[in-house]
């Protein structure tokens, strides 16, 4: 009995263990490793280099400008992207508009859409004479505010920050309205009774229940903006102009598979993934003090 | 942010909300009417306009993009499977994706069984292996997971594409599967063991079809990610006979700006859409449940 007992927890958990060993811990660990030494190219023997590949990546001005990108993204997008979910949600369920189905289902549509079919559409939209932004500027006599938006240095990263928006605003937003549906309608209605505004609702009521459900999504967010901003700049600027689109993530992509700098690429890895370590442990500290 | 019409902290909409049950007209109301039409708007119209284009010619699409389609082109639709063969990815994109769920299913289930119901040596120090798994991302251990695959020959493989799908899935899969297991309560076991089941048996027979809910938020949102992936299907296959749909169409989109065949592009762009559309209408109340599940509760 004993033994049948172990051979099954055993046959039980050999193929998840199998597989999780080979494709995930497995490749985690050379990259730490592998972060340490020169390798270029696939059928080269990689050379130890301590941490060279790390001071390299502090003087390389293409990374720290990767860097900047990302962060710039991390910081702005989840907060426009939360609060636009934050507000949406409490209206379609605070007021009782009858048409509230069709916009959560209409909100919430982006975020099924494949990322490759929103970076398209959205090079598109963007597109210099073809794109309704430029087309509809100039219909409302604006023309002179056309602009590239994708070929400019100064608006490309706002450009993909806004698709970046309208791609997980729903998403956060369904969240939100399941937390709120939660909250007892007798709190809304004490208020109400106590004569406080929509507006005081929001930020006593709203806000405080919903801070767990609020902290989950912004740590859920920024890893959003690091796994998606990779695929729109993939497709939709190639890291340009001049690499001002670049995020981190295409840095290291570019590094290992165009240059074949494949050490390098490994450190770029480890960076990331220490900092994105911090960033969620650090967001989980600081709004867990405004917790109530 | 031109042509956005989202503004994050509109003042008129929450304080709007002040008279939400007033009969008749209300400014407040009407404002709040105003400000939901104009997201609304900016959510569907870039769809609309996709579909549009498709049935464009390619001076249309040039011309402007707010005007309608004089004529149908449906030839578009007709070079996007032709020409563009964006059947055979989607084709792919369907392979890939159930071989990633039936794997997943079949390596997620059992761990967390054990894992949730069991007590054994190792168990507690299991749990938190798997956990580790959530902080890695799948552009993280690109480099290495490529090198690998290349050594054991498993490159071009729609096989072990999706063997590497479900690996990435895993951890979130027995997190999420661990906990609903634990809910369950053991006299279920108990019963079917003096009926004679053997642990396979209870497993399979008993927890499975109970764990139904969880099997099916699982399914939604490994569909949608496996369906979506981008990065591993980039990497590692090359075989253009192989490619799944987000690597088609961003190679097709390639190709078009040098042929300039908009029209097709668009089709294609639509014909994905297809798909996507329907598994949504018809798992729209689960996926939005899932999100619950899976999500906020953690």
């Amino acid at each position: 009995m004993k033994t049948r007992r172990g051979w099954f927890i055993a046959a039980c958990l050999l193929p998840g263990l199998a597989m999780y060993l080979l494709f995930k811990v497995y490749p985690a660990v050379q990259v730490f490793q592998k972060s340490l030494y020169l390798w270029t190219g696939v059928a080269d023997k990689p050379k130890f280099i301590g941490l060279q590949n790390f001071r390299d990546m502090f003087h390389d001005d293409a990374f720290l400008l990767s860097v900047r990108n990302t962060g710039l993204l991390m910081l702005v997008v989840p907060v426009v992207t939360l609060l636009i979910a934050l507000v949406n949600a409490s209206i379609l369920t605070q007021s009782k508009l009858r048409e509230r189905g069709f916009y959560r289902t209409v909100f919430f549509f982006p975020s099924i859409l494949s990322f490759v079919v929103i970076a398209i559409l959205w090079s598109f939209i963007y597109h210099p004479t073809m794109g309704f932004v430029n087309s509809g500027l100039e219909m409302l006599g604006l023309g002179d505010w056309a602009l590239p938006w994708l070929g400019d240095q100064r608006t490309v990263l706002w450009a993909l920050a806004v698709t970046l928006v309208w791609q997980a605003a729903g998403y956060y937003m369904v969240m939100y309205m399941a937390g709120i549906d939660s909250i007892s309608p007798d709190l809304y209605e004490a208020a109400s009774i106590d004569g406080a505004t929509a507006f005081q609702k929001f930020f006593h009521i709203t806000v405080p229940m919903l801070w767990e459900i609020i902290r989950v999504t912004i740590i859920f967010s920024i890893n959003g903006v690091l796994t998606i901003s990779f695929v729109l700049v993939a497709v939709m600027t190639a890291g340009g102009p001049d690499r001002h689109s670049e995020v981190v993530m295409t840095y290291l992509y570019g590094q290992a598979f165009t240059n074949s700098n494949f050490g390098y690429a490994m450190a770029i890895g480890v960076f990331i993934f220490v900092v994105s370590i911090l960033l969620a442990f650090i967001s989980n500290r600081l709004t867990q003090r405004g917790s109530h | 942010m031109a042509g956005y019409s989202v503004s994050p902290a509109s003042p008129a909409s929450p304080t709007s909300l002040a008279q939400p049950r007033k009969p008749g007209f209300s400014f407040g109301r009407l404002l709040l009417r105003i400000f939901l039409i104009v997201q609304a708007l900016a959510v569907v119209y870039p769809i609309l306009w996709n579909v549009l284009a498709s049935f464009k010619t390619n001076e249309e699409v040039m011309e402007s993009p707010w005007s309608l389609p004089t004529s149908l082109q449906w030839d578009n639709y007709s070079r996007a499977f032709k020409a563009a063969r964006i059947g055979d990815y989607m084709f792919n994109s369907a392979f890939v994706v159930i071989l990633s769920i039936a794997i997943l299913l079949l390596a997620a289930m059992p761990t967390a069984y054990v894992l949730g119901r069991m007590r054994f040596r190792g168990r507690a120090f299991l749990t938190n292996f798997y956990m580790a798994g959530l902080f890695i991302g799948s552009v993280y251990i690109i480099v290495p997971l490529f090198i690998l695959m290349n050594q054991m020959h498993m490159l071009d493989s729609r096989f072990w594409l999706s063997a590497v799908y479900a690996t990435g899935t895993l951890p979130f899969a027995v997190y999420l599967m661990t906990g609903f297991m634990k809910a369950i309560p053991h006299d279920f076991e108990e019963a079917a063991m003096i009926d004679g089941c053997g642990y396979f048996g209870t497993l399979f027979k008993v927890i499975l079809p109970m764990t139904r809910p969880a099997i099916i938020t699982l399914f939604v949102f490994s569909f949608f990610d496996f369906w979506n992936e981008y990065v591993l299907a980039m990497t590692l296959i090359t075989d253009d006979a192989k490619k799944t749909v987000p690597i088609g169409l961003s190679n097709l989109m390639q190709i078009q700006q040098f042929a300039t065949d908009w029209g097709s592009l668009f089709a294609a762009l639509v014909i994905v859409l297809i798909p996507t559309v329907i598994v949504y209408g018809l798992l729209q109340k689960k996926l939005t449940e899932g999100m619950m599940m899976g999500g906020v509760k953690g």
